[in-house]
């Protein structure tokens, strides 16, 4: 830069945002990696009886929820992403076509973005509900039977499958804001000469938006499908705003609770007085490299796919 | 030739008609989709209990006579709310404070000045970003209840629950990383002819630098309140006493604490009452906070 080396002066500016990573970042995630190789880690008295590499993964996988958790997780990432991104990506099209109310509707599509994902996951649940709900008055009109998609009757506990339907529109609909602000901006960005030039050539809109437009969109298509994945493998408060603290409808059995990993996490760190605090750092070593293969099997496709 | 021509064009613009049309139908689709969860929520909490049980199907439309008021106090006086608010406003004050004050300074360092080694801390500090926030919780939870000591077996008090509350969220990766572009993006001249009026570094940042780049830390500090004012899980887990819960928390916990059918009325407006503010907030602001997001893609 234009100046000398101020490497005491510039420490100093560093020194409130780096001591607080240093404390609340940086040793967590050395001591994650730690706490998850002691063998019976006690949080009273900081005792432990050794090491072991595999000791915690171990109980982590042998977890009742293990599996669970796993199939939840997937389910929800690669349904509602694909799902959300494709329809993000339809709806900031259209909208960047249109000039009359282009406002007005960027405003409303924005407005998940900003809201509570506990309060709106209860209003979600609400809508589903089998005898009040929207959804149910919706499948009357065409002459369903009221299904039960998240409650909790006696001898009539919501399923997995519906529970997860429910869910999985929520995620979606919550998903939908960034992604189509994000596009909106990417496409807004692109040079009018192609659709210019496609124009004179009386190209046919189809070919249009797969020749041009999703090409020259790829990197930010890449983009929010990698940020996506990785945030649906997190999920956990819309199920905790849709279904509360039990991940399921009350009484639901428990191959029916909507446990994702980071749930498994939350659940081992706050259990009882002192926790199982290696086995929630074992979890959340899984959950790391999940996502981390994930983002690099993306950045590989997308070195290979995307135009740049 | 020419009629053929003409007929053409007429076939062209109508066709080009019928489209605009569907592309309306499609936005104006989704964007009910979108408001469908707002409405039923608002609807909900303006009808009686007894409405709600007897109507099936439910009414979608409410005249403004018919429409109960009364359910909002009656959920404000149900879970201390008034109360949970109040913590929640102060602790996103702190916090927020915190962070754009950390936040300034470690851009200022990265975009500003030189020192040794710098390229590779910004990498570092980068690369976090990618770690699930998971994985941090669990050590900050000892640290915080246990190391700190600001969830005692004594009982905890208000300080604690606002050390607690507030200390792990002074600072933010993702912030400095935002606000350094636009830093980055004040010419140097400004600094040079700032130096050569013997205008301190520190000077120049605040009366130069802060104000220029004001847009980008509105957007900092709202989206960072609106974080606070969505917090659930770190709440849950470091404050031990109902009075020092934050609202997200009070809204789920009562929810979860009746039994059976809740009166769904009072539960929505429950809902509509932690929604209200940000939905206020994001129509005011909506300039700062739709630009931070499209052009940095801050993630929900």
């Amino acid at each position: 830069m234009l100046e000398k080396q101020s490497n005491f002066r510039a420490w100093l500016y560093l020194f409130p945002a780096l001591g607080l990573l240093a404390l609340y970042t940086f040793y967590p995630l050395f001591n994650a990696f730690y706490l998850a190789i002691l063998k019976d880690f006690n949080v009273l008295n900081r005792t432990f009886s050794g090491y072991s590499l595999v000791e915690n993964f171990k109980i982590v996988f042998n977890h009742p929820d293990f599996k669970l958790a796993l199939k939840n997780t997937a389910v929800i990432v690669f349904v509602s992403v694909p799902i959300s991104v494709i329809v993000a990506l339809f709806i900031s099209v259209a909208l960047n076509s249109i000039k009359k109310f282009q406002g007005v509707f960027q405003t409303i599509f924005f407005l998940p973005y900003v809201t509570n994902a506990i309060a709106i996951g209860m209003a979600f649940a609400f809508i589903f509900h089998k005898d009040y709900g929207l959804v149910n008055m919706f499948l009357g009109w065409i002459g369903i039977d009221p299904i039960n998609w998240v409650n909790s009757e006696p001898g009539n506990v919501a399923t997995w499958g519906r529970t997860m339907f429910a869910l999985i529109v929520y995620t979606v609909w919550g998903g939908l804001a960034f992604k189509i602000m994000v596009f909106l901006s990417g496409l807004q960005s692109i040079d009018k000469q192609y659709y210019d030039a496609a124009r004179v050539d009386a190209t046919p809109r189809r070919r249009v938006f797969t020749r041009i437009t999703v090409p020259l969109l790829s990197p930010i298509i890449a983009y929010i499908t990698i940020t996506s994945f990785i945030g649906a493998f997190k999920a956990y408060r819309t199920i905790v705003g849709m279904f509360g603290p039990t991940l399921g409808p009350a009484g639901a059995r428990p191959s029916d609770r909507l446990v994702t990993i980071v749930a498994i996490v939350y659940e081992a760190i706050d259990n009882g007085a002192t926790g199982k605090y290696s086995e929630a750092a074992a979890a959340s070593i899984v959950l790391f490299l999940i996502t981390l293969s994930f983002t690099g099997v993306q950045m590989w496709v997308s070195k290979k796919r995307v135009h740049y | 030739m020419e009629k053929n021509n003409m007929k053409k064009q007429e076939e062209y613009r109508i066709r080009r008609i019928i489209f605009k049309t569907l592309v309306y139908m499609f936005l104006v689709g989704f964007a009910l989709f979108v408001i469908i969860p707002f409405y039923w929520m608002v609807l909900t909490s303006l009808k009686t209990y007894t409405q709600i049980q007897n109507e099936v199907p439910p009414s979608l439309w409410l005249s403004f006579k018919e429409m109960r008021f009364d359910n909002y106090p009656a959920a404000l006086a149900a879970a201390p709310y008034i109360r949970f608010i109040t913590n929640t406003v102060i602790v996103a004050a702190i916090s927020t404070i915190g962070t754009v004050f950390t936040t300034i300074f470690a851009a200022f360092a990265f975009s500003r000045l030189n020192f040794k080694g710098r390229d590779i801390l910004f990498l570092v500090l980068l690369s976090t970003m990618m770690i699930p926030g998971e994985m941090f919780v669990i050590t900050n939870y000892i640290t915080v209840t246990r190391d700190f000591g600001w969830n005692p077996v004594s009982g905890q008090t208000q300080l604690h629950s606002l050390l607690a509350l507030t200390t792990p969220f002074m600072t933010s990766v993702f912030y400095i990383f935002f606000l350094r572009q636009t830093f980055k993006q004040i010419p140097d001249e400004l600094y040079l002819a700032a130096k050569v009026d013997g205008t301190s570094d520190f000077k120049y940042l605040w009366r130069i630098m802060v104000p220029i780049a004001l847009p980008t830390i509105i957007t900092i500090t709202i989206i960072n309140a609106m974080g606070t004012w969505s917090a659930y899980i770190w709440p849950t887990l470091v404050t031990s006493k109902e009075e020092f819960r934050l609202v997200t928390n009070g809204l789920r916990n009562y929810y979860d604490s009746l039994l059976g059918d809740p009166e769904y009325n009072q539960v929505m407006a429950a809902a509509m009452i932690v929604t209200l503010p940000l939905l206020i907030v994001f129509l005011f602001l909506k300039k700062y906070i739709m630009r931070g997001v499209s052009r940095s893609g801050i993630k929900g």
